[in-house]
């Protein structure tokens, strides 16, 4: 829509640019950003801009201002990663997809907020402070929040984002931004997009390159989409899709960039739904939604069928240790001597390396890498290591079975629960909530499998539940496809923020999702 | 005491790029200027394997006689240490490209050449690997500042630099049968193309496994043995720790499982870092790198594109002539000795030089490899020249031996020629003689008359010749060469005065 209004001329990539960045301001206290590329970024408007007036831009996200999370290498910004150990670390190339959307030409707003090295489930652990969802400032959510006597309310009772690309999903709900790129390696795409009411689309490992994204856990890591809608997500993967030879892992087949039918028809399809998905800990709400959810298929003429994964309830475990044991040996590199942090303890290389590992991670970060470390042990590497990868072999068997055996689209809840207070999130300790909270979206991560989340309904605190499809692997086409006409169905409302009607414009209000495409 | 050697070869592949990362290899480059990103492991930067590596590796693998894994697998090997940046090393030491060879070498029995053993050792495995920067040690700052030129670099063994590392069971008993099976490796390599090999530069990299024990019982705690720069120094190092751990053991100590340097200033070992005993390398696969598939005609998918697969038997059909097959031709050829294919081999040009000469000259391969190999050789080495930087062409040289050929200079006169066409002053060998005036006396009336000169002036040798003491001929034909100052062709010589002592 947006790209369709810059074509014609009726808003210029500039004045794009300059109200997101006016908006980005006045929704400081999401605290959304890291780092705000203001220079860079009007200077990329104006070279679009220019493309516009000559009639030639180069595509449907020329102009577009997008953001990405802080684990992507940006060349020139600074890339964080949320932690001390990569503060003023200014790499000197751009990840492969950043590099992918500003040839695009979009416009790179800024890098977005996380937990520390992407661990985490609420974006609450990074050093640059928590990501505040912005739907605890809209008018839906204070309708329906309790009253409390006290005079800043408001302040106590903001809800999280999820995460860990909360930054991202926040940037995105608050339309400071029309896309952005996150990361998924156990649902850190899917979970604050849910919770933030925006589409979040975890693609097949190996169809976009991770050439850039500083890794947590390489074999399940993938760059993730967040946008307003799925036709906007479809866009954005297909301007990201394809082989990298940077990336040793991505697959070497071609990809054709795809286009959603408008009219998606779902009647011949088959949907599954997995009994082991009816966790412990799922707010009834949800599990209705997921129920009527279900239903609107059903209404529609397709066959929605109770499946089994039975694996599920071992992936917490399994991920535990292969996710660890990734995470120590990738985390083995910050050692103060190339980049980054350095600590002034200069005795001895070792206890240089000791001395900036604990001043440059937090706790959340050494717990894991001293946890892998313990995996990895030659006494330890059968029990532990050996025995997850094999697990993890059962656990994408079961997707493989249920697939095989006639299941297109496997429907699933995202999250146990809308978002819950910054207060009481914090009472557990990261670990906890973790376990708790990657349940419903990191067997996808296991597997390999593309997942994305729909914003379906407001819960009775005003505050987005999303669900979730998996597909077959790179089957990506038929999954947006079933997102696009779910989306449909359920007609999300738009948040209602003050800051963002005051930056109003006809383009915004355009619709619901201010979408770009 | 039984000695038990055993070897890890590092050998840099002579390639444009480093193993993962596409930087460029060049040696004596200023530190840290042929980083890539992924060298430095800067974070989020990725490992791309380098097709040219896996063919050397492959080529490698084949001319030491190993079966080829067709999957192999690469894993990452955890330490911290101030050359690895990543903290890990990428390798394939579990699971690597080529295993189960054999090399064979040979030795001079009592360092005489014409004496030759062969000796077979086992390969255990050729892997791919990185190879670490180099670490310079800087005591006085106490601060280690880290070269990560050598980092990435193809190699075997070591991380990021060499692109493969051959290892070699523990069936060597000696120094000098240790430098023996690394120079014929080097010449396979460097016959292969795969790597050149030189030591000095650090394209090739030895780390010796050391250890004794009693005939009959098991084997003794190893050692490994580093930084050893040449040949020479290798065979250096072997013997002196065999000597030390001997010595060692016979005092009743005992034998650390320890890493040891060799210092070639003091010829001795001295102990580094604690060795692979008291580390757990964690590893695990490397979830970066796919396995490695290699293909052979068979397996060969039809429709798969020929520049994305590695093919065995492709490598095997072009692989050249490897040394011992070399050195077999050169003496059938041409009729030399063993000894003498040997060391035209291990000088570097020296097998084309002499190939050519013999193509333009009269004179026998046989009497050509004589002037080869004492003389010009001698010369080469002398100087501290290659075979490439000798201001003798193979031309002149032949040049040269054909006028000796032809009997138109003595030997003694051809040496001359030889030292002055040294200076390289672009004189032909003819000018040479003409301008020494070197050239044999032809005229048999004159060479005649000189004979009879000088048996007229010693009677005394004459009576002691006619006595029957046929020694004293050479003193006489002596004194005409100085007549003749050298100019006389000695067995004609010799045929005149024996001719006319015999009237």
């Amino acid at each position: 829509q947006v790209a369709a209004a810059l074509k014609k001329g009726h808003v210029t990539p500039t004045e794009l640019c300059q109200r997101c960045l006016a908006l980005i301001k006045s929704t400081q206290f999401l605290n959304a950003y890291i780092t705000v590329a203001e220079e860079t970024a009007l200077k990329q408007a104006e070279e679009s801009e220019k493309r516009y007036k000559s009639g030639q831009p180069l595509g449907v996200l020329d102009g577009i201002p997008v953001a990405v999370k802080d684990n992507f290498n940006t060349a020139g910004i600074e890339t964080t990663c949320a932690s001390n150990m990569l503060k003023g670390y200014i790499s000197p190339y751009n990840a492969t997809v950043v590099q992918k959307l500003l040839d695009q030409g979009a416009v790179l707003l800024g890098k977005t907020n996380l937990d520390e090295f992407a661990m985490g489930s609420g974006s609450t652990d990074g050093v640059f402070g928590p990501v505040r969802n912005p739907w605890s400032y809209s008018r839906q959510y204070k309708e329906k929040s309790v009253r409390k006597p006290h005079s800043d309310s408001e302040e106590s009772n903001w809800v999280i984002t999820g995460g860990s690309s909360g930054g991202s999903a926040a940037a995105v709900s608050s339309f400071t931004c029309f896309a952005a790129l996150g990361s998924d390696t156990g649902g850190s795409t899917r979970n604050p997009a849910a919770h933030c009411g925006v589409v979040g689309l975890k693609p097949t490992y190996g169809l976009i390159s991770r050439h850039g994204l500083i890794p947590l856990v390489n074999s399940m890591d993938v760059p993730g989409i967040l946008t307003r809608c799925v036709d906007d997500a479809a866009v954005v993967l297909g301007s990201l899709a394809g082989h990298d030879p940077k990336d040793s892992t991505t697959i070497q087949d071609n990809f054709k960039p795809f286009e959603l039918p408008n009219l998606p028809d779902v009647s011949k399809l088959s949907i599954g739904i997995p009994k082991e998905y009816h966790a412990p800990g799922l707010s009834s709400e949800i599990l209705a939604l997921w129920s009527k959810a279900a239903d609107l298929f059903k209404d529609a003429g397709a066959k929605v069928i109770e499946v089994s994964l039975p694996h599920t309830r071992y992936s917490i475990v399994c991920y535990h240790v292969l996710c660890t044991a990734e995470v120590a040996s990738n985390m083995a590199r910050f050692d103060g001597l190339e980049y980054g942090h350095r600590s002034d303890m200069n005795k001895s290389t070792e206890s240089m390396y000791a001395a900036t590992r604990r001043e440059g991670f937090n706790d959340v970060v050494r717990g894991r890498i001293l946890s892998g470390n313990y995996f990895l042990l030659k006494q330890n590497y059968e029990n532990y290591f050996i025995k997850a990868q094999k697990v993890r072999r059962l656990i994408a068997n079961d997707f493989l079975k249920v697939f095989g055996s006639g299941v297109d689209i496997l429907l699933t809840p995202t999250t146990l629960s809308d978002a819950v207070p910054y207060m009481e999130f914090i009472k557990e300790d990261n670990r906890t909530r973790s376990a708790q909270d990657d349940i419903l979206t990191q067997a996808a991560n296991m597997a390999g499998l593309p997942a994305i989340n729909v914003p379906t309904a407001l819960s009775e605190r005003g505050l987005p539940v999303g669900l979730q499809f998996i597909g077959r692997s790179f089957q990506e086409k038929q999954l947006l496809t079933v997102a696009k006409w779910f989306e449909k169905q359920v007609k999300f409302p738009m948040i209602q923020l003050e800051e963002v009607k005051r930056h109003n414009h006809d383009v915004f209000q355009h619709e619901k999702s201010a979408s770009f495409s | 005491w039984v000695p038990v050697v055993g070897l890890e070869i590092h050998a840099q592949i002579s390639s444009n790029s480093k193993l993962f990362s596409g930087s460029q290899v060049q040696f004596a480059a200023p530190p840290n200027s042929l980083v890539s990103f992924f060298d430095a492991s800067l974070p989020g930067t990725l490992p791309v394997l380098n097709r040219r590596c896996v063919e050397a590796a492959v080529m490698t693998g084949l001319a030491l006689n190993c079966s080829i894994n067709k999957k192999s697998l690469f894993d990452r090997k955890h330490y911290f240490y101030a050359d690895l940046p990543a903290g890990y090393q990428i390798t394939q030491q579990r699971v690597p490209i080529a295993v189960n060879g054999s090399l064979s070498y040979n030795l001079c029995v009592d360092n005489k050449m014409s004496q030759m053993v062969t000796k077979t050792v086992r390969i255990k495995q050729i892997q791919l690997e990185q190879d670490s920067g180099k670490s310079l040690h800087d005591d006085t700052r106490s601060q280690t500042l880290v070269d990560l030129n050598r980092a990435g670099r193809l190699g075997l063994f070591s991380y990021f630099s060499s692109p493969f590392c051959v290892v070699m069971e523990p069936d060597m008993c000696c120094g000098e049968e240790a430098a023996a099976a690394v120079r014929e490796l080097q010449l396979i390599l460097q016959t292969l193309g795969s790597s050149q090999a030189v030591m000095a530069e650090g394209q090739l990299r030895v780390d010796a496994n050391v250890s004794v024990h009693h005939p009959g019982e098991p084997y003794g705690v190893r050692t490994e043995v580093k930084n050893i720069n040449s040949i020479r120094f290798l065979a250096k190092a072997v013997d002196y720790e065999i000597q030390r751990q001997i010595e060692e053991l016979e005092n009743g100590g005992t034998i650390l499982n320890e890493t040891r340097a060799f210092d070639a200033k003091l010829g001795c070992t001295v102990p580094m870092r604690d060795k692979e005993g008291k580390q757990d390398y964690r590893f695990m696969p490397e979830p970066n790198l796919p396995p490695l598939i290699l293909y052979d005609a068979k397996s060969l998918p039809a429709n798969m594109n020929h520049q994305q697969v590695v093919n065995i038997d492709w490598i095997h059909e072009r692989l050249p002539d490897l040394p011992s097959v070399k050195r077999a031709k050169l003496v059938e050829r041409y009729g030399i000795l063993p000894e003498h294919s040997f060391a035209l081999l291990n000088e570097d040009g020296l097998t084309e030089f002499f190939e050519n000469v013999v193509k333009q000259t009269q004179m026998k391969p046989k009497k050509v490899i004589g002037w080869i190999l004492n003389v010009l050789l001698s010369y080469l080495k002398q100087h501290s020249l290659t075979v490439k930087e000798s201001p003798v062409s193979s031309f002149i040289l032949a040049d040269l031996l054909n006028l000796l050929e032809k009997k138109e200079i003595s030997s003694t006169a051809a040496k001359q020629v030889l030292a002055e066409l040294w200076k390289g002053e672009g004189k032909t060998p003819l000018e040479i003689v003409k301008e020494k005036k070197l050239e044999l006396i032809q005229d048999q009336k004159e060479l005649d008359q000189i004979c009879q000169a000088v048996i007229d002036g010693q009677e005394n040798e004459v009576m002691a010749i006619k006595a029957g003491n046929l020694k004293v001929l050479n003193k006489l034909i002596g004194l005409v060469q100085r007549e003749t100052q050298g100019r006389s062709n000695p067995v004609l010589v010799k045929q005149l005065l024996e001719k006319k002592l015999s009237e």
